[in-house]
């Protein structure tokens, strides 16, 4: 490969090559679009089942239209045998869900297998139509993007511009399907009409993605773009555009790279680098990928530890002073240690950090002092808590609604919003507040209280 | 029309047969449900208690019979009722907030290919403040606490301002204070004329919650005024042989006398 192929495929110099890229992302966004449908309808193996049912279509519109004295080959010919016989599939499916007790699953695979031995079948007896050369047909099964023409890139551009109107113009309509049939069908829409629509352009882009991606991977191509769009956003507006978006962008990649490497089937590398994009969403996306997720919880709970140690700092202080104000004196870690259940190595690890942000700071004696603002960050975690706690028993009632977690984890969600509103609901504004609940110390805590009991000056 | 289902009733059922695969689900039910009622249909599991709301909604076709509001089809007559699924029979992880399930209850009236616009959000938003979680309408509906999806189901139906409110089990698995909000919400529907027909699976609260009774078991064991129908002999001829069940019904019989 030299450094002018690569930026003769890349800058899109050949007339050829620019035909089967932009033909190919188009398809991509086309399937992106009505993929996110697809799925959501939770669908996603029916559509498996019409493409692989396409296959005997093919073969038996080459044989009729052979016996009809035309050349076999004709693409539009061979295009609606497939669509006809991937409907038929598509309609099997739904009547063995209907008629028997079947699982969905169970009567797809049937479907699935059972259409395409078919047509794996027809194809070998077409092969031997006299005067007929059906050499190529099984190009239908793998894709043969190469041989992308004008009139087949006019063909996707076209859908795809059928399903941009389609989607936005029935937006509400698919949506409210989508999510909640019942209560869709129930309002007096059409819901069969409704998915009618939709099966149609999936219909569509599975046979015109016939020839690109070829019929096994053109699934890939309807659902693996939205499951990567899911991962950035939790809104259907940014799943339909990521989606398309991550469709065309896999279409293009794939080409490329095939253009390149002119053994590699570009179906195959689509494919590929849909699942890659797939891989890195589920990974890095912002919305529900693994990495974020990981982080934020990683992150709470560090806030959750951090607060933990500061409360239960302040919590002894007071435990073993009488006198206000409260002063800052330095804690036996023995103390700390029993205060509070702490996980294995947690209270190290706790410290350090609060060393790091300089919120405690260890005496040379190995006690521990809380700094000058970790003390003011103490007294403001221990009022905080306590104002919940206070809230959740004088309010219980309407508190559930209001939070999303137990009363231990919603305490380091506290705005200072809710503060103010909690000390407003609560009339407490003053800056300390005793708990409701009487900090019980445990009977070995009172045996070793009195050795940092400091005797009042 | 039949003298016996006067089209005064915001819902007669006449003669309804449901049948699954041969094996019948509901049997010949005959109902009239009076208007301005808080009805609970109650009956075992499998009793065909959501079954009789889908039907009467035309979601599964009727084997046999008809069922009436104000006396004609529910084809005719969709804006007068609004429904609430179970909360599981739909997949919470979609890609939507709060408020635009909400706003799906405006979509009747707006109409196809019409926009949602501000003043559907406007609406949705009033519901959900009814509610009392106006402050989640942004939020993805996933991170919702069961008794705030089942209010943002509440919240769709109220929306629809319709007169007849179908509740498939509103109170299944929420927190107490959202049952006691929904509850208030049913009455104060109940006090401007509405009519509520609500499954209901806990005996215990049924004399508390609903003024009408439905007993369902394949067909109607009873139906009439709670202070009525609620008797030991009808709970058992509804319960049957379901001989766990008995000490709840004791425990709800002794209910009826403190409430």
């Amino acid at each position: 490969m030299t450094w002018e192929l690569l930026s003769e495929t890349l800058r899109l110099e050949h007339y050829n090559t620019r035909l089967v890229v932009f033909g190919v992302a188009f398809l991509g966004a086309t399937a992106g679009l009505v993929g996110s449908f697809l799925l959501l309808r939770k669908q996603s193996l029916l559509g498996d089942a019409l493409s692989h049912a396409t296959l005997p279509g093919i073969g038996i519109a080459f044989a009729v239209m052979a016996a009809m004295g035309l050349s076999g080959k004709s693409l539009p010919g061979l295009l609606i045998g497939a669509t006809i016989t991937g409907l038929l599939g598509v309609l099997l499916v739904l009547a063995i869900r209907k008629t028997t007790r079947l699982k969905d699953d169970a009567a797809m695979g049937i479907v699935l297998s059972v259409f395409f031995g078919l047509g794996v079948a027809i194809l070998k007896m077409v092969e031997r139509i006299p005067g007929q050369s059906a050499a190529g047909l099984d190009g239908f099964i793998y894709g043969k993007t190469a041989s992308m023409i004008w009139s087949d890139f006019v063909l996707i551009a076209i859908i795809l511009l059928i399903t941009i109107i389609v989607t936005i113009a029935i937006l509400k309509e698919l949506t409210l399907l989508c999510f909640d049939a019942d209560f869709s069908s129930a309002q007096g829409w059409p819901t069969l009409w409704l998915d009618i629509i939709l099966m149609a352009l999936v219909t569509a882009v599975t046979v015109i993605g016939l020839q690109a991606v070829g019929l096994i991977l053109v699934i890939a191509f309807l659902i693996t773009p939205p499951t990567a769009a899911r991962f950035w956003t939790n809104r259907l507006g940014w799943m339909l555009f990521l989606s398309a978006t991550i469709g065309a962008i896999s279409g293009w990649l794939g080409v490329s790279i095939s253009a390149l490497y002119s053994n590699l089937p570009a179906g195959a590398i689509i494919v590929i680098a849909a699942a890659i994009i797939f891989l890195f969403s589920m990974i890095f996306g912002t919305a529900r990928g693994v990495l974020p997720r990981y982080f934020r919880h990683l992150q709470l709970q560090r806030k959750v530890g951090r607060q933990h140690l500061l409360r239960s700092t302040y919590e002894i202080l007071e435990n073993t002073q009488n006198g206000e104000p409260l002063k800052n004196l330095p804690i036996s870690m023995d103390l700390l240690r029993k205060h509070r259940y702490w996980g294995k190595g947690e209270l190290p690890r706790l410290i350090r950090q609060g060393r790091s942000e300089d919120h405690v700071e260890r005496q040379p004696s190995g006690e521990l002092r809380l700094s000058e603002s970790g003390f003011g960050e103490a007294s403001r975690i221990t009022r905080n808590h306590r104002l919940w706690e206070l809230y959740l028993i004088k309010y219980a009632d309407i508190a559930p609604t209001h939070v999303d977690r137990d009363a231990d984890m919603v305490e380091h969600l506290l705005g200072a919003e809710i503060v103010h509103q909690l000390e407003a609901e609560l009339d407490l504004s003053k800056p300390t507040i005793d708990s409701p609940h009487a900090i019980e110390p445990t009977e070995h805590e009172l045996q070793t209280r009195p050795t940092t009991k400091i005797p009042p000056p | 029309m039949r003298p016996e289902h006067p089209p005064e009733f915001p819902l007669a059922v006449h003669d309804l047969t449901v049948a699954y695969h041969r094996k019948p689900v509901l049997w010949d039910v005959e109902l009239n449900v009076p208007k301005g009622t808080l009805a609970g249909i109650v009956g075992p599991n499998g009793a065909g208690k959501s079954t009789l709301l889908k039907a009467c909604l035309d979601l599964i076709p009727k084997t046999s019979g008809e069922a009436l509001v104000y006396g004609k089809p529910y084809e005719h007559q969709r804006d007068l009722i609004a429904y609430v699924p179970q909360r599981e029979s739909v997949d919470w992880d979609f890609p939507i907030s709060a408020l635009d399930v909400v706003t799906m209850g405006t979509y009747r009236k707006l109409g196809w290919f019409k926009r949602i616009s501000r003043s559907q959000k406007q609406q949705a938003l009033e519901a959900l403040e009814k509610v009392g979680i106006s402050h989640l309408a942004k939020r993805q509906i996933s991170q919702l606490s069961g008794g705030q999806q089942q209010r943002v189901f509440l919240a769709r139906a109220l929306v629809q301002e319709a007169e007849i409110y179908f509740m498939d089990e509103p109170f299944a698995a929420v927190d107490a204070a959202t049952e006691q909000a929904i509850i208030e919400l049913l009455q104060e529907l109940n006090s401007k004329g509405k009519t509520v027909l609500c499954v209901h699976h806990d005996l215990a609260t049924v004399s508390r919650y609903f003024d009408y009774l439905v007993l369902l078991n394949m067909r109607v064991v009873a139906s009439g005024p709670t202070s009525e129908t609620f008797t030991r002999e009808n709970l058992q001829k509804t319960y049957g042989g379901k001989l766990n069940l008995l000490d709840d019904v004791a425990q709800a019989l002794k209910n009826v006398g403190r409430s």
